[in-house]
């Protein structure tokens, strides 16, 4: 078995309407409850907007402190999932439903070992 | 008696042909064994350069495959051993597949036996799961054409590079980055199944019919590289189409890709110029590639599960089926557009289908049938309706059409052929301007 991060990117801005978000928020309950159930989750979490992020930076053995977040563009990590797969189709199922739940994109890293 | 005087010349033509036939099967096979695709290049390629210096004495073994297989395991299991007591994590993990999948400790002779039990079924379901992993959705278009003329064609790294005119540097690390990517993320070494192989099985035909079409828009001066890429292609159909019988797709690819090559004699003039099918010398046609495609059309459409490479082979087929380009069933033709539009819609189908309904029902009819297409950066579109403005007369806009085509014309082959068309009297010598 294989732990694999699933990393949903979010577009930055307003939070969505909540009669859009609560839908998602939904099926995203129900999905994780899904991995539960198949012994394939391990951890998930949503994360506060990307302004909220402080980034550090090693320079010349001290420590910078500014603020986040660390890379520049319009969208940034939203949330992530754990999950142990025997493989990567199996992660890439998982991941298929949840880019469907959160209709949002979702990136697939398998983790080393 | 002729051919096989025993001496090294004749081997080493022995030896080449049973690399081009085995390379890919033994890979797949010792990709399983080691579940490994690095260890088990390494090691099919240790075989062949041990072939190499045995059998110019010894002779071709009775099983050429089984040698070859038999031996490269027992180099990587000498190999890994090594690395294993050097506490190498991948060679143990490589030691450990092998000694579930019953190639591990086994005595030389018990392995001999193993190896030629092991069917061809087995070596058959071994090849496919190569294919589809290397033709896995997850990696990168360029990445699969590499990896599957690599893995499954044998092809150099230095060979590939130079078919897709990328620096040797730059397709190595292409083929590192993909044989990472599927040890690291865990392709798995799989046939998908079920509900997952249609559009599984779709990907590994676009890769099979990229790899033809490289070598299809590359004329006689691009290098024999290129033109070898469709005879490779040819071969991976041949292949897919005999280990999965019963997907009436895979047969019309083959179908489609034999049609296509059939016609290569008289594609160009001996200079390299393009000649279009209309124009072409029909006597220098291959007959028995057209006949097997011919045949594999009728087979496949039998079937009742018309899909794309089936339709585009038929079209193929019609057009292969005219003795001369007057006698060219355009009804027929025009009718599978219509299947093919339904099937799988798209402007260049849309395009090809207005060139059949000009052919119908005239100029006129196939430039309406143009218009609103999408296509102004396909140099086709362009040339097509710059064909049927000339028909119509409309000189002018006809040579702006022909410009604006070989503006957008990807080889030395195209540009010169609509070169010759700007310098049609009609234009008054336009090309210059």
């Amino acid at each position: 078995m294989t732990q694999y991060l699933l990393s949903i990117y979010q577009p930055d801005g307003p939070a969505p309407d909540p009669e859009f978000l609560e839908p998602i928020m939904r099926d995203l309950a129900a999905l994780n409850h899904e991995m539960q159930a198949a012994g394939a989750w391990v951890f998930a979490a949503g994360l506060h907007p990307a302004e909220s992020a402080t980034v550090l930076r090693p320079n010349g053995g001290e420590i910078l402190v500014t603020d986040g977040p660390f890379t520049e563009g319009k969208e940034h990590l939203g949330g992530f999932t754990v999950i142990e797969a025997e493989d990567l189709d199996a992660a890439l199922g998982w991941a298929r439903k949840l880019a469907g739940a959160t209709t949002l994109p979702v990136e697939v890293r398998p983790f080393q070992h | 008696m002729g051919d096989r005087r025993g001496d090294e010349a004749a081997t080493e033509a022995d030896i080449a042909r049973v690399f081009r036939r085995e390379y890919g099967r033994a890979v797949a096979v010792l990709t399983r064994t080691f579940g490994n695709i690095d260890i088990a290049e390494d090691a099919v390629q240790d075989a062949f350069a041990a072939a190499v210096q045995h059998w110019p004495s010894a002779g071709v073994p009775p099983s050429p495959a089984g040698w070859i297989i038999t031996t490269a395991r027992h180099r990587a299991i000498d190999r890994l051993r090594r690395e294993a007591s050097r506490e190498d994590k991948h060679a143990q993990a490589a030691l450990l597949t092998a000694a579930r999948s019953g190639a591990g400790p086994a005595p030389a002779a018990e392995e001999q036996f193993l190896a030629e039990q092991s069917g061809v079924e087995d070596v058959d379901d071994d090849t496919l799961r190569l294919i589809f992993t290397c033709c896995h959705p997850a990696l990168a278009g360029s990445a699969q054409v590499a990896l599957t003329l690599r893995l499954l064609g044998g092809l150099t790294t230095a060979e590939i590079a130079r078919a897709f005119l990328v620096p040797e540097a730059t397709m190595a690390q292409r083929l590192v980055r993909a044989k990472a990517k599927i040890r690291d993320a865990k392709v798995p070494y799989r046939v998908p199944q079920g509900a997952d192989l249609p559009e599984r099985l779709q990907s590994v035909l676009a890769v099979v019919y990229l790899i033809f079409n490289e070598g299809y828009t590359a004329g006689p001066a691009d290098g024999p590289e290129r033109e070898e890429l469709c005879t490779e292609a040819i071969r991976l159909g041949r292949l897919l189409a005999s280990l999965m019988p019963d997907e009436p797709e895979a047969a019309g690819l083959l179908a489609l890709m034999l049609l296509i090559e059939s016609r290569r004699a008289a594609r160009f003039t001996p200079d390299g110029g393009l000649v279009l099918l209309a124009a072409q010398d029909r006597g220098l046609w291959h007959g028995a590639l057209a006949a097997e495609g011919r045949e594999l059309v009728r087979r496949c459409l039998r079937r009742n599960r018309p899909g794309p490479y089936q339709l585009q082979a038929a079209i193929n087929a019609v057009h292969s089926d005219a003795a001369t380009a007057g006698d060219t069933d355009w009804a027929q033709i025009l009718q599978l557009y219509d299947q093919l539009l339904a099937v799988a819609p798209g402007p260049v189908v849309a395009l090809n289908r207005a060139v059949a309904l000009a052919e119908l029902r005239g100029p006129v009819a196939g430039l309406a049938a143009v218009e609103g297409l999408g296509l102004d950066n396909y140099y086709l579109f362009h040339a097509v309706r710059a064909d049927f403005l000339v028909r119509l007369r409309r000189y002018p806009e006809a040579a702006e059409g022909y410009r604006r085509a070989l503006a957008l014309a990807d080889s030395a082959a195209e540009r010169r052929f609509l070169e010759g068309k700007l310098r049609s009297p009609v234009f008054g010598g336009a090309a210059d301007g």
